[in-house]
């Protein structure tokens, strides 16, 4: 979706703002709000890309006024309530009132370590043949899907070279939608600095993003 | 993403906080109740992040990858198995790229989508890198970016942004600083700031920790 998490270009947000000594955590709330996130991903089912788009799904000028756990958490409220598994009124009053639903797992502390060594592949076997090759050129394709994407706005119709193949990974395109993983060959695409914002530009930077080959075009 | 330093901002923005943090509260009793958390292994996974995995663990890798060029070879020919050598892998850093900056080239990554940092080597991204200014900036400007980290690089350096939009996550492996031959890999770990594996900084001098 062309929302308010898409801020490649974009312009006005002012200085980067390094924290010295930074904390991992800002505040109580923070570490129970990444906590509860990750430790619901097993009972609650769903997969990386539906919490991606959970958190950017949104008004972008909310988007944009949340700090990063309040998205998080929001998006985590958002993702309970689709399932059934919380509702407003039992936030409201702080207590479950409704029966749980049943999970088929959840985390216990003896699975931590195991679930965060483990973590996520999203590498899948193939046995169909890359389209491209590292040198090859291509041109982004002109999307605007309403639903998640990876394909920043920045880049679209632009023409770039193919660097690296990654191999065929999960499409978030797919998988945010439940409409199952569709393994898509994915590689990474290095673009001219000029090509993007324009002859005028730095000459000396070159930007790349890593693209599924349904995202692209031989040109 | 908000930004608190503003002061008309702020009484909004304070009790907008206190309200998030009545309900984080909230459902976590609402979800231990249901059976569908158990509070232990959220304090777990709290004590994994603020205390075992953080960028002193990328500091070892480049460490490493500046002493022995055998482990260098195999960093950069593939990330993932050369990383695990040390004891690192796992969520957010499934598929390791590391790049490698020379003088004429500098590596620097960014999400502009989201916040995709990798977590086994750098811990959890700090607030600037998940930001607005940085988001947007990084692919059209680094070098103005580059500017609010106090870091000027020379006019010729060909400034490489990797724009981590799936599964892949990046480490950046900087220029070994002059004047360290023969340091230990633990004294050379200490060279190794965050920043320098993001891109947007660069290692300390011996003279800096000699301070």
């Amino acid at each position: 979706m062309n929302g308010g998490q898409d801020l490649g270009g974009t312009h006005g947000h002012g200085p980067v703002k390094p924290e010295p000594n930074e904390p991992v955590f800002h505040g109580e709330w923070e570490k129970r709000a990444f906590a509860l996130t990750l430790a619901m991903g097993m009972p609650g089912g769903w997969n990386i890309d539906m919490s991606r788009f959970a958190r950017e799904n949104r008004p972008p000028a909310e988007y944009l006024s949340m700090t990063y756990y309040q998205i998080w958490f929001a998006a985590l409220v958002t993702l309970l309530k689709e399932r059934g598994l919380a509702a407003d009124d039992e936030i409201v009053a702080g207590h479950s009132l409704h029966p749980p639903k049943p999970v088929k797992r959840i985390l216990s502390p003896g699975d931590v370590a195991k679930m965060l060594h483990r973590g996520g592949p999203t590498e899948r076997d193939t046995n169909t043949a890359a389209a491209f090759k590292p040198g090859d050129r291509v041109r982004t394709k002109n999307i605007n899907p309403l639903t998640h994407t990876r394909l920043p706005r920045y880049v679209r119709g632009h023409v770039g070279t193919i660097e690296r193949v990654n191999g065929c990974h999960v499409f978030p395109d797919s998988n945010s939608t439940g409409a199952g993983e569709n393994p898509q060959w994915l590689y990474t695409v290095r673009f001219d600095g000029r090509e993007l914002w324009g002859a005028g530009s730095d000459p000396t930077i070159r930007v790349s993003i890593d693209a599924w080959e349904p995202y692209l075009e031989a040109v | 993403m908000s930004d608190h330093d503003h002061d008309h901002h702020h009484d909004h923005d304070h009790s907008e906080l206190s309200e998030t943090q009545l309900r984080v509260r909230a459902l976590e009793t609402v979800l231990t109740e249901k059976g569908y958390v158990d509070p232990a292994a959220l304090d777990l996974l709290i004590e994994t992040y603020e205390k075992k995995v953080g960028p002193r663990n990328g500091a070892r890798v480049v460490a490493r990858a500046w002493a022995d060029l055998a482990f260098r070879a195999r960093l950069f020919n593939d990330a993932t198995p050369a990383i695990a050598e040390i004891g690192y892998a796992g969520r957010q850093g499934e598929h390791i790229v590391a790049l490698e900056n020379t003088p004429k080239l500098h590596n620097m990554v960014v999400c502009t989508l989201c916040s995709c940092y990798p977590w086994p080597v750098l811990g959890l991204p700090p607030v600037w890198y998940k930001s607005a200014p940085y988001r947007s900036r990084a692919v059209a400007d680094p070098r103005s970016v580059l500017a609010d980290f106090g870091v000027t690089l020379s006019n010729d350096t060909e400034i490489r942004i990797w724009d981590s939009t799936a599964e892949i996550r990046y480490l950046v492996v900087p220029m070994r600083p002059a004047g360290t031959e023969g340091w230990s890999e633990e004294k050379l770990a200490e060279l190794v700031t965050r920043d320098s594996m993001i891109g947007t900084g660069l290692p300390k001098s011996p003279k800096e920790i000699a301070k």
